[in-house]
């Protein structure tokens, strides 16, 4: 008790010195949290995914569609429950600022396949019968100020025109993680208008989804329909959606990799801030410390409130920092939803936050618990005046 | 009368720990500062590099990127047909209609695969880029199965040397020859016959086709010809414009990543310089009070105080920038969110970004310093000659 | 206030502090300097001892030596019948906390604490408990003339009340000997004269041993002893004080 009485005081004796340091390390954990977090989400798509379905695509790239007629063959092979298929449309509404994701998907076996997608009976019905009908998030609908019925126009990019939509639906998340910032419409719709204007690109589909009956048989079923469609026009590539989000995830991963080592770096320059401010604080103090040891306390006693003083500067500012963290990603979440959904704040994190701070407190006391405890008294002694 | 500089200087050597701290603190926010910096340079560079102010790239209207375009043969044809089109040699214009596809390869080592650009090429293509340069082999012959690959392809991907095989589109392709476009965005792609790339992949249109102006002043008249054609569903750009537009939203990326990065991490060494300069004060307050009575004035306390600040984030700046110019030897590849493609990019150090970091740390400096160095001058003699 | 060292040993006064033979020497870079030479004398149990000499003469040293608190080179140092020259740093320090209370001239008070968590500090390295160490504090301090100043902080204090605070820090835990470094040094002539005779009067009503370090002849005259040192040499050893 008395060593933490004095630790507390001492923490507090430059009164400026400590706000100034306990404000850096609030600053540094709460950008770690941020960045610790905008990785997290970065992986997110990967997280969310399920095991119970695949996802078959061209085996050249992405950018390669295959047949609509694989859908039937698909749906013959054993395991299979459900296939649906999406085609990435790419569409910019009024301007490329407002990107979202936007696909053409067939409506009845998507919303089937993910039923994270909540949608109210009557919308969804609604959805279903129009086929110019379009369902989006909630999040996103709420961006734009989409109500039920409004028409959307999309422009195209990857198939040319002005796109007409009348939004039927929006949908919400199951969970807090499920992204509600995207749109769907009716593969039909796209399909039959290609057929009018660009026939040869009709009848495509850019990735079909693969709901199996157990996530045992998944590997076994990707293998099946690899296998149906070898050495055909249009060889496919099957994938647990976990392997495909990943996929896309590994590219940008030297970002990622920066960012992870650059929220380490953060840690690293409040670390030899806290440490140079206990160092100083030290160094001050010697005589005192010198003192407590010439009246018989152990350089024990002393590394002690040492210790107990960095740890507490630290951690106060961790505390800070982790509070401060939900209001910011609050704010970020606003800010950025064009790029990040969700903006989620993990129960990990916030253990890695005071963790890091912990570490602050203890590596700055490192340097003056040894200079404390090491002190030669007659010369610490003599430092007074 | 000013303080000596000696004597700023000399107090930080005397604290040699405080100020290694303090100044490691204000490194690597330089670090990371220039790094950013010199990322979105290299990145700069790159696509800057890529294009070239006379070429123009025609792809479909709004489809922004050679891999979502598709130009009719008719379309290329009537391109083909402008007076604008620069000849070459043998009379044949400076004119290339090409195919760009994305194939999945994977990498060397960890087998991880990664969007490739594979471009089908006509006869000119090659003299359309000058900076393009076969460093070993020979260039593929028209009508056969042979590619050549970019150096960073063929060190980083799985069948990419020279000699090797890919398989892609159900046929194999031998590489036959590496070619070297220095950093600019080819060195990331894959060159075959454009002919014999269609027919494998099926496409019956070609993704964009790219010449050579006469003149740049040119490019206007093209522009407004192609939007005022009805047969034309295409868009022309400038190439360097187009490979700018390309990185945009990474270089954005980059640009506020960084910014946002470096105010943070500053807001730290800041701090901590404003530590360091405030214990130097108290630490000295009866010199402080001899140097005034000694006859300084308040500026040149204030002075010395300041430059003392700024030679601490002046060594902050220099030992971020050593390490930072280290960087140089690294390249960092990653997808394109725009044109979903491998691009690969080194570190640039520029002299601008040399002097933006040196400006930078004296900046820190100077903010966490002038609070305590007012705090030093506003002392008053008598106070500061008493208290011990 | 509690007594176990001082009075079992019976009616004459025996030696508290015996110095053999000692020396010791600083390092100055690659230079060594002499500080103290062959130094002997003795010590009486409730003396009051002055150790005079110019700056550099070594008499801080010395004090530090019988205070615990540095190493002699060579020779034998007894308190209390103890060779504190053969304890090892940790035994010193616990030795040191029963054994010997220490004043210093800038007075040495943890700013942090207030008086009377000052004057108990040393206690806390005891096993008393928190009432039996409050009473002592409060009897320590109400002998010093300091019952009204139990909250303060050192820096609300005066100099001479700073010493007085660390006075009775020194004599909470009933040490054998008191050991003051320049104790007026930093006091005016008032304050020290205060001190000194609250020192007279630990000796005369307590039976306390006291070395002092001073340079004040004023000062010494208080002692029943002056002992003088130069370059480390002493010049008196046996001369007592009428």
């Amino acid at each position: 008790m008395f060593y933490l009485k004095l630790s507390f005081r001492n923490a507090f004796r430059h009164p400026l010195r400590a706000v100034l340091t306990i404000t850096g390390v609030a600053v540094a954990i709460l950008a770690f949290g941020l960045l610790r977090t905008l990785v997290g989400l970065w992986y997110l798509g990967v997280e969310t995914s399920s095991s119970t379905r695949l996802v078959t695509r061209s085996s050249i790239s992405l950018v390669f569609s295959l047949p609509v007629s694989y859908r039937e063959r698909i749906r013959q092979i054993p395991g299979v429950k459900e296939v649906s298929m999406m085609n990435w449309f790419g569409g910019i509404y009024v301007s490329e600022k407002n990107f979202f994701p936007n696909f053409a998907v067939e409506p009845k076996t998507f919303l089937a396949l993910y039923p994270e997608f909540i949608v109210d009976e009557g919308e969804k019905k609604s959805f279903l019968n129009d086929r110019r009908g379009a369902a989006a998030g909630s999040k996103l609908a709420a961006k734009h100020g989409w109500k039920v019925g409004d028409r959307i126009v999309l422009k195209g990019t990857i198939f040319p025109g002005e796109w007409d939509f009348v939004l039927r639906a929006i949908y919400r998340g199951a969970q807090r993680s499920t992204d509600e910032s995207q749109f769907f419409f009716h593969w039909d719709y796209l399909n039959e208008s290609l057929r009018k204007t660009v026939p040869r690109r009709a009848d495509q589909v850019g990735i079909y989804m693969v709901g199996v009956d157990t996530p045992e048989k998944a590997p076994e079923v990707a293998q099946a329909i690899d296998a149906t469609f070898r050495n055909s026009l249009a060889e496919t590539m099957s994938e647990t959606e976990k392997a495909f989000q990943l996929s896309f995830v590994a590219m940008t991963e030297a970002i990622m990799i920066a960012i992870k080592i650059v929220s380490y770096v953060v840690i690293v320059i409040i670390m030899v801030v806290a440490a140079n401010t206990m160092a100083m604080t030290a160094r001050e103090r010697i005589a005192e410390y010198a003192t407590m040891k010439a009246l018989g306390f152990r350089w024990s006693h002393v590394a002690v409130t040492v210790f107990a003083e960095s740890l507490l500067i630290a951690l106060l500012g961790g505390t800070i920092g982790v509070l401060l963290t939900f209001p910011a990603a609050n704010l970020l979440e606003k800010e950025l939803s064009q790029f990040f959904p969700v903006f989620i704040i993990s129960t990990e994190t916030i253990y890695f936050q005071f963790a890091a701070a912990a570490l602050v407190g203890i590596v700055a006391s490192v340097f003056p618990v040894y200079r404390a405890s090491t002190i030669n008294i007659a010369e610490g002694l003599r430092r007074v005046g | 009368m000013p303080v000596p500089v000696y004597y700023s200087f000399r107090n930080l050597s005397v604290r040699r720990l405080t100020t290694a701290l303090t100044a490691s603190g204000m490194a690597m926010v330089v670090f990371v500062f220039a790094a950013t910096l010199m990322l979105a340079e290299g990145l700069q560079k790159t696509l800057v590099e890529t294009g070239s102010p006379d070429n123009v790239v025609v792809i479909r209207k709004g489809s922004q990127s050679e891999v979502q375009s598709g130009v009719e043969r008719l379309q290329a044809s009537i391109v083909e047909s402008f007076p604008e089109v620069v000849m070459g040699d043998e009379g044949r214009p400076l004119f290339a209609k090409e195919l760009v596809v994305l194939i999945n390869l994977p990498k060397r080592g960890t087998k991880k695969p990664a969007n490739v650009v594979i471009r089908g090429i006509g006869r000119a293509s090659h003299g359309l880029r000058p900076q393009v340069k076969l460093v070993a082999g020979r260039m593929p012959r028209s009508g056969s199965s042979e590619i050549i690959a970019g150096k960073s392809i063929a060190e980083r991907f799985e069948g990419g040397g020279i000699g090797e095989h890919l398989r892609f589109a159900m046929r194999d392709w031998t590489v036959v020859g590496v070619f070297d476009a220095g950093s600019t965005g080819f060195s990331s792609e894959i060159w075959g016959d454009v002919d014999q790339l269609m027919q494998s992949f099926r496409r019956p249109v070609y993704s964009s086709v790219i010449f050579k102006m006469r003149d740049t002043a040119a490019f206007e008249t093209i522009k407004s010809r192609l939007e005022s054609d009805p047969r034309m569903t295409v868009e022309a750009k400038l190439e360097t414009r187009y490979y700018l537009d390309q990185s945009e939203a990474m270089a954005k990326f980059l640009r506020i990543l960084g910014l946002s990065l470096t105010c943070i991490f500053s807001l730290g060494a800041v701090i901590g310089a404003m530590i360091t300069m405030y214990a130097a004060v108290a630490n000295r307050v009866v010199e402080i009070g001899t140097l005034r009575a000694l006859g300084f004035h308040r500026a040149s306390i204030l002075l010395a105080f300041i430059l003392e600040a700024l030679f601490l984030g002046l060594i902050g700046g220099i030992a971020g920038l050593v390490p930072a110019a280290f960087l140089q030897f690294i390249t960092i590849s990653t997808m394109n969110w725009q044109s979903f493609a491998e691009l690969a990019f080194s570190f640039s150090l520029s002299p601008g970004i040399i002097v933006k970091s040196l400006l930078f740390s004296l900046v820190m400096g100077i903010s966490g310093g002038l609070l305590p160095a007012f705090r030093a001058a506003r002392m008053d003699i008598v106070g500061a000659l008493r208290s011990s | 206030m509690e007594c176990s060292n001082s009075s079992a040993k019976g009616v004459e006064k025996s030696h508290v502090v015996e110095l053999i033979s000692v020396f010791k020497s600083y390092q100055r870079g690659s230079q060594i300097i002499p500080v103290l030479e062959d130094i002997s004398f003795r010590i009486q149990e409730g003396d009051f001892l002055a150790l005079m000499g110019p700056s550099g003469s070594g008499k801080s040293t010395l004090l530090n030596l019988i205070a615990g608190i540095d190493h002699a080179d060579k020779g034998t140092i007894l308190v209390n019948g103890v060779d504190i020259s053969s304890l090892n740093e940790s035994g010193l320090a616990s030795w040191r906390s029963v054994n010997v209370g220490l004043i210093f001239q800038f007075y040495n008070l943890i700013p942090v604490l207030t008086a009377f968590e000052n004057v108990e500090l040393p206690l806390l390295l005891t096993g008393l408990s928190a009432r039996r160490r409050k009473e002592q504090v409060e009897t320590v301090l109400s002998l010093l003339n300091l019952s009204d100043r139990i909250d303060h902080f050192p820096s609300q204090l005066s100099g001479g009340q700073q010493q007085r605070v660390a006075i009775a820090r020194a004599m909470v835990t009933d040490p054998a000997i008191l050991v003051a470094d320049e104790p007026t040094g930093d006091l005016d002539r008032t304050s020290a004269a205060e001190i000194l005779s609250f020192m007279g009067r630990l000796v005369k009503e307590f039976g306390k041993t006291i070395i002092m370090v001073t340079h004040d002849p004023k000062a010494a005259e208080n002692a029943h002893r002056i002992i003088h040192l130069e370059k480390g040499v002493l010049l008196n050893p046996g001369q007592q004080k009428i």
